[in-house]
């Protein structure tokens, strides 16, 4: 299908870009890549009356690396992240999640940013994001903010954002000492949108057990979650307790039911993928000690 | 800032294969669109037009990317390469083109025009892929013909392996 009719305004700054989000009051969607927004446009899923193409904002195309966070600008392109030395090996579980984004012709033009804009429950940059307590840069005419992540995503494609706000960027923890890291989805086929997917951090103590743990699940509820998992802090670092930790979450979360999958197998997935990435973590991490 | 109205036609002015073309597009018009109806190349398919089958990748500014998911007013001034400029001017099919044929890596041809496109572009950016990074590239492409064996064929075949 075609898109409805819309004003294309391209801004030269994010000020010019903030204008228009308040002189449309709401009925403005900003593009980036346009990999989720133009194909709900050509659906009509919405129906704005302008676009805002920020494609030429450069000064949100580039990433810096503080002491503690990489700050990602919103346009950077998903394949370009995964050409950025310092994000990946500064970010691993980022390194990992992303040759699960989508397909080739996609990460191409697709941005970190959009994807966390766009709010699809399955994505996996909102998933590593929520998982590591990453943040969400916005900015408005009223002045910036940074959202934790955890407190971002809504629901169902719906947002911490606010009419006139627009994100500018994004905030990458970067990796712990002693932690391993482990992504891993079920799709239909490699590329699309996951029927359920883990990303786990887990911390290992010098005794061998969990000093600390996130455990995101992406595709199984209406929004990435962390699963609450303080209960096993303290706890050996193996195998056993891997299948622990899944079996327990698996029980607990609610899941989505659509054409790909009923409840029952998203917990499944959320056993089975759980246990293989939280034991997949674990050694990691043990590995780094062991070697360090 | 550049603003142009929803009934507006804009000029377009595209250097596509290496020609500088133009038309007119208001902003709702698929650069897919634009590509056939505005400058009469048929060579790029229209599929899903929501991003998922790959029918209608092109290679724009040096990026194999969708061209039903970009509006031709974006893209004033860019560079895009379509599958008409794969061939020579007389029509002989180039390396990849003739592996594509001598491997019957298509049938009813529809994705083809996508696949050449992306492939192009994989080829100069990985001249030599191994046959996972190849079907990892053609996991964003949908071919219901050939079952995509003879494509991954005919890649490692144009890349010299």
């Amino acid at each position: 299908m075609k898109p409805v009719a819309f004003e294309y305004c391209r801004p030269d700054t994010v000020e010019e870009a903030l204008d228009l989000l308040k002189e449309f009051g709401g009925d403005a969607s900003i593009i980036s890549g346009g990999l989720s927004l133009g194909a709900m446009l050509n659906m009509r899923l919405v129906r704005p009356k302008a676009l805002i193409d920020i494609n030429g904002l450069s000064e949100l195309a580039s990433a810096r690396a503080g002491d503690a966070t990489i700050a990602t600008g919103t346009l950077v392109r998903q394949a370009a992240a995964m050409k950025f030395p310092e994000l990946m090996s500064g970010v691993p579980l980022l390194a990992k999640a992303l040759p699960n984004v989508g397909h080739y012709q996609t990460r191409s033009r697709g941005t970190l940013g959009g994807s966390v804009a766009h709010a699809d429950p399955s994505a996996e940059i909102p998933l590593t994001l929520v998982t590591l307590a990453g943040a969400v840069k916005l900015r408005s005419p009223r002045g910036s903010r940074d959202v934790p992540a955890r407190e971002f995503f809504h629901g169902l494609l719906t947002t911490d954002r606010r009419a006139d706000e627009m994100i500018t960027g994004l905030t990458w923890p970067i990796r712990r000492e002693f932690t391993g890291y482990a992504f891993d989805e079920i799709a239909q086929r490699h590329g699309d949108f996951a029927i359920a997917a883990v990303a786990v951090a887990a911390t290992v103590g010098g005794d061998g057990t969990i000093a600390e743990l996130s455990f995101g699940l992406g595709g199984v509820e209406d929004r990435p979650l962390v699963a609450e998992t303080a209960a096993f802090v303290g706890k050996p670092a193996t195998d056993a307790t891997a299948a622990d930790i899944a079996n327990t979450v698996a029980e607990a979360v609610d899941p989505m039911v659509d054409l790909q999958a009923n409840a029952d197998y998203r917990r499944q997935l959320v056993r089975v993928l759980g246990t293989r990435s939280l034991s997949a973590a674990f050694a990691e991490a043990a590995e780094l000690r062991e070697s360090a | 800032m550049l603003r142009i109205k929803p009934d507006q036609k804009q000029r377009v002015t595209l250097t596509v294969n290496g020609r500088t073309v133009s038309g007119f597009a208001e902003p709702r018009m698929l650069l897919t669109d634009f590509l056939r109806h505005e400058l009469g190349l048929y060579g790029t398919h229209v599929g899903c037009e929501h991003g998922v089958c790959g029918a209608c990748t092109a290679i724009i500014d040096n990026v194999a990317t969708r061209s039903c998911l970009r509006y031709a007013v974006q893209c004033d001034g860019l560079e895009i390469e379509t599958v008409e400029g794969l061939a020579d001017a007389d029509g002989t099919l180039n390396t990849l083109q003739k592996a594509f044929n001598e491997n019957g890596a298509l049938q009813c041809g529809f994705c083809t025009a996508g696949i050449l496109m992306s492939a192009t572009r994989f080829l100069q950016e990985n001249p030599k892929p191994s046959t996972d990074e190849i079907r990892d590239m053609l996991s964003g492409h949908i071919c219901r013909c050939t079952g995509y064996e003879q494509i991954v064929r005919a890649i490692r075949q144009a890349s010299g392996q």
